[in-house]
């Protein structure tokens, strides 16, 4: 029996190393979980962000670069803080809030980086450094956000964020990782490929207390990282920045385009926002409380509000009219104010005197000699002709459609053809008389601001306009490059424009006197937009110099009055700034007069 | 009688061939351990681990020539002066040693450090071996057992004081050698039976198993209820494994420490908390398992490099085999020390003197634990105890006692044949 027992004591010897062997089997052979936390453990890939492009004006002025902040990061193995509460204290967090945030840090990784407390700014990192260093495991790490030197062209800017989960499901280049930052409206977003650079990655051996100990690999699986590219934008910041004070207190939009090229100058919302609210920590609760503001601040006005054009149409008509030949200069109409309403003391005007007096009843004589041109027998049959053939014109001035400028979220307006009365009146059950209110631009009509100025830019080249854009060139660190936008002709013989403007030439020197600048002459339109509960908005389109135009321009107050008001001073005021690059001091007063009334009031 | 015979004839050159691969290796491995790539190193450097192991390695085989050099009578003969000797110095270690990582169990001379328990091990071994080689010892009777385990009870005792509970935990392997030499089954039984419950307990709510044993003995009585006996044992083992269960709570609140305690809840569920009580193990277990079927390379393991295992050079030293050699290495590994302690055991088995058997015993006993334990703990079987793999861990107190441990008794195997049988 003992004797037996030396066997038994040699297979117990060999039964625990073949436990061993297989055990060993299992986690070296067989599960692959181990070099994955393998790896996990020793290489730390450090993200390499590129500077993101900066964003200048059409004078290569800066309107928005990239300043240093610095996230405070965290290593929980190494931290050692004896005194939370000055350390809470230096950080300006609750106690609870630091327990949570380590919390959380341990979550992730017990032995690699983590970010504790986001984006000190330069000035606040510089008060809080020298103490930094007495508490260790806690590291600041450098990165950049946006920064604007002047706080304007917020909507037109648009804003940068982390990218939404949403987005980073959608990316299919997989160029997005968590945490990244991403535009999210206005040129950020439209032009995110070319400012977002390239990100770098290096790939580091770390030992167990995250000292590097040189790179994976040689560094062969490095990238750097590369800068984005700048942008050369279309904006004017000194014209910008004076409209944007004009248009201090007032709801509504501007825009001023250069019309010879669709280059944007001034591109105005208002109420806007310090664009520096949306950049940095702060971000989710100004946005809040931005998003929350009654008047709207984020609402991008100058290409998603829509407006009913009003007496602007009447020039739309006038053109429409004399290529169709359904009048001529000369041709007088009857005021007759038995259908349709009209204003000031004239009886018979012809084309010229009927936009100095902006008459009704000549322009719905007029419309109705497009809509029913007798092409085809029955009279709701020949008005869907005539319709339709409108429509063309609208379409090709940039009514009803998106113009298509580089930036996101622009909206269409409404131009209604057959096919929305169709559906509103069944088909043929409407001619002229369902909708005579669209030959003084109401009714169903909708334009929105840059529609507008577009249509001033078109009248100020006699007949075409190129695509408004904000963007004009793109930076790169070999070259630069400018950027192609296309070219819309109206179809309208350029004689007809001649016709058209000279009468808006009179405007300013008749309705719209406020807007007068010496040496300039400005042909404009006023345009009242007729609001049934509230006060009219004021609105005004102009171009200057009426010969050799340089500017085209687009002004909406709302709730501020009549358009030969306001607007209208408004636009000369930045017609004058434009072109002679300040406000004669004689016209001090145009200003007061823009700046004193409270139309916020009015609202 | 062929005493003209040299000894170089007689030597068992099987385990010698073992012993010399083994140190061969665990020197390349240590290297491997403190080798670092960007700077400029020399294996035989003095200021790394591999040149100054070099130095121990040197001084082993002094030792191996002096024990060769001496006569085979000698360590039977002086066997309870060397472990009176020894027990001096482990009560001399308590008073005057040197506290070092929590355990009091060092002599600092200068620059070297010596540590008694790990020679304590070989001197039980010897007066064991003498004791029961000597004395007619009956293991089968309650007096033979209490005073033949005073022998391995008194060091173990003193080893725990100094702290250092994996040292003492190595002195159960002599339950092997009193197992060969007639200890009754039922001491091993019920010590594995115990060892279980312990486990279970740890694994399952300790109400469920008091009615799991008060179920099952309930069964045993209704089926066997025929002898009153029977009924009687059944209901006292009951009782007893209930006690047993019900003392765990206390065992592990009250006896052990705080680090011990866990040591124990890291091996029974090591992810509960990874970067706590759990990274020896899990870092040691992604090490081994980040080397895959066959391993990163010599000097390329990136785990035991950059520190992420603990204790690498010493107790946790079979990472960096596991990591740089894969599955391939840890075979070879193992293979390597099954042939020792089989070889071991075919030698004793072949002594003619049961002083030279009774010690070999000891010596493969005393093996087969360092192995299994800190195999075992590196690859989460075994809760972790600090205890070194023999021939691979760095430093010369263990080296020197393993070599000792394993040379003696290449000494007596070659010494059999002249041995008088009593």
């Amino acid at each position: 029996m003992i004797e037996n027992r030396k066997y038994i004591i040699q297979i117990l010897i060999i039964v625990v190393g073949i436990v061993f062997l297989v055990k060993l089997f299992s986690i070296q052979v067989l599960d692959s979980r181990y070099k994955l936390a393998a790896e996990n453990n020793v290489i730390n890939k450090v993200v390499q962000y590129p500077y993101r492009g900066l964003i200048l004006d059409r004078n290569n002025k800066i309107i928005v670069h990239n300043t240093p902040v610095y996230d405070i990061m965290v290593v929980p193995k190494e931290v050692e803080v004896q005194d939370t509460t000055a350390f809470c204290n230096l950080l300006d967090i609750t106690e609870e809030e630091f327990q949570s945030k380590i919390q959380k840090a341990k979550e992730y990784s017990y032995i690699k980086q983590s970010l504790f407390y986001p984006q000190l700014s330069n000035e606040e990192f510089a008060k809080i450094q020298t103490r930094l260093v007495e508490y260790q495991g806690f590291y600041p790490v450098a990165r950049t956000v946006r920064k604007y030197p002047e706080p304007i062209l917020a909507n037109g800017l648009g804003y940068i964020g982390e990218v939404s989960k949403r987005k980073l499901e959608r990316d299919t280049t997989n160029y997005y990782k968590q945490g990244d930052f991403i535009g999210i409206s206005g040129i950020e977003a439209a032009y995110e490929e070319e400012l977002r650079g390239k990100r770098g990655v290096k790939y580091k051996l770390v030992n167990v207390r995250g000292i590097e100990k040189g790179s994976f690999n040689d560094g062969k699986f490095d990238t750097l990282s590369v800068p984005g590219n700048n942008l050369v934008s279309t904006i004017d910041l000194e014209l910008q920045k004076y409209a944007e004070y004009l248009m201090d207190d007032k709801v509504g939009s501007i825009v001023a385009i250069e019309p010879s090229t669709g280059e944007i100058l001034a591109f105005v919302n208002s109420p806007s926002y310090d664009p520096n609210l949306l950049a940095g920590r702060n971000y989710s609760k100004n946005f809040g409380e931005l998003n929350k503001d009654t008047l709207k601040p984020l609402f991008n006005r100058p290409i998603m509000a829509q407006y009913r054009p009003g007496s602007v149409f009447k020039l739309v008509q006038s053109l429409i009219a004399l290529q169709e030949g359904v009048i001529v200069p000369s041709t007088r109409i009857v005021c007759n104010r038995g259908i349709i309403n009209c204003h000031g003391s004239h009886t018979k005007e012809d084309l010229h005197g009927a936009i100095k007096y902006s008459c009704n009843p000549y322009f719905y004589q007029t419309f109705k000699r497009i809509i029913q041109q007798d092409k085809v027998e029955g009279m709701n049959k020949d008005a869907r002709v005539g319709l339709t053939t409108w429509n063309n014109y609208l379409s090709d001035f940039g009514f009803g459609r998106k113009l298509g400028i580089d930036i996101p979220n622009e909206n269409t307006g409404l131009v209604p053809g057959p096919t929305y009365y169709d559906y509103y009146y069944q088909k043929d059950h409407w001619n002229f008389y369902t909708i005579y209110s669209l030959s003084i631009g109401e009714g169903e009509l909708l334009t929105t601001p840059l529609q507008v100025a577009n249509f001033a830019s078109i009248l100020a080249n006699r007949g075409f306009y190129i695509r408004p854009h904000m963007v004009k060139g793109i930076d790169t660190p070999d070259s630069y490059y400018k950027l192609e936008y296309d070219r819309q002709d109206t179809g309208i013989d350029s004689v007809h424009f001649t016709t058209v403007v000279d009468a808006m030439g009179e405007i300013v020197d008749g309705t719209a006197r406020v807007a007068r600048v010496k040496d300039i002459q400005i042909a404009g339109k006023t345009g009242t937009v007729q609001n049934k509960n509230s006060f009219d908005h004021s609105a005004f389109m102009a171009f200057a110099p009426k010969d050799n135009p340089q500017i085209a321009i687009s002004v909406y107050v709302e709730n501020a009055g009549w358009g030969g008001g306001v607007a209208a001073a408004i636009t000369g005021l930045l017609i004058e700034k434009y072109i002679k690059g300040e406000v004669a001091s004689n016209r001090a007063w145009v200003e007061n007069y823009v700046m004193t009334k409270a139309y916020l009031n009015n609202l | 009688m062929r005493r003209q015979d040299g000894i170089w004839n007689r030597l068992d050159w099987v385990l010698i061939a073992v012993f010399f691969i083994l140190v061969i290796l665990g020197w390349l491995n240590i290297y491997a351990v403190v080798y670092d790539a960007e700077q400029e190193q020399n294996i035989f450097s003095f200021d790394l681990n591999s040149g100054k192991q070099l130095i121990w390695i040197a001084g082993s085989l002094v030792i191996i020539i002096a024990i060769m050099i001496l006569d085979y009578k000698f360590f039977d003969s002086f066997a309870y002066y060397i472990y009176a000797i020894v027990l001096v110095l482990l009560v001399l270690v308590l008073i005057v040693g040197t506290e070092i990582a929590g355990n009091q169990s060092w002599f600092v001379f200068g620059p070297v450090r010596l540590q008694p328990s790990e020679f304590a091990k070989f001197a039980t071994a010897l007066a064991v071996a003498k004791y029961f080689s000597s004395n007619n010892v009956r293991l089968d009777q309650f007096k033979g057992q209490i005073k033949s385990s005073l022998f391995v009870l008194v060091p173990m005792g003193l080893i725990i004081m100094q702290g250092d509970a994996g040292t003492a935990l190595v002195f159960i392997s002599f339950i092997l050698v009193y197992y060969r030499e007639g200890l009754p089954s039922f001491y091993v039984i019920t010590g594995l039976s115990a060892a279980i419950i312990f486990i279970l307990t740890l694994l399952v709510d300790q109400m469920y198993l008091t009615i799991g044993v008060i179920v099952l003995a309930t069964i045993i009585i209704v089926i066997n209820n025929k002898r009153l006996k029977n009924i009687g044992i059944t209901i006292l083992v009951a009782v007893l494994v209930i006690g047993v269960i019900q003392s765990v709570d206390y065992v592990i609140s009250d006896v052990l420490k705080p680090h011990q305690q866990n040591r124990l809840k890291a091996l029974v569920n090591p992810d509960a908390d990874p970067l706590g009580y759990g990274w020896n193990v899990t870092q040691s277990k992604i090490a081994i398992g980040s080397g895959g079927t066959f391993g990163k390379g010599f000097l390329e393991g990136t785990q035991t490099k950059f520190d992420f295992v603990p204790e690498q050079s010493t107790d946790f030293i079979f990472c960096t085999i596991g990591e740089e050699h894969g599955w391939a290495g840890s075979f070879v590994l193992i293979i390597l020390f099954l042939v020792l302690m089989v070889r071991i055991i075919v030698v004793a088995e072949r002594q003619k003197s049961n002083f030279a058997r009774i010690y070999g015993y000891a010596v493969a006993g005393i093996f087969f634990f360092h192995f299994g334990i800190n195999i075992g703990m590196t690859i989460g079987l075994f809760p972790v105890a600090g205890i070194p793999l023999p021939f691979f861990s760095y430093g010369g107190s263990s080296l020197w006692s393993f070599t000792i441990l394993l040379f003696v008794l290449i000494k007596l195997d070659a010494h059999r044949m002249q041995v008088l049988t009593r």
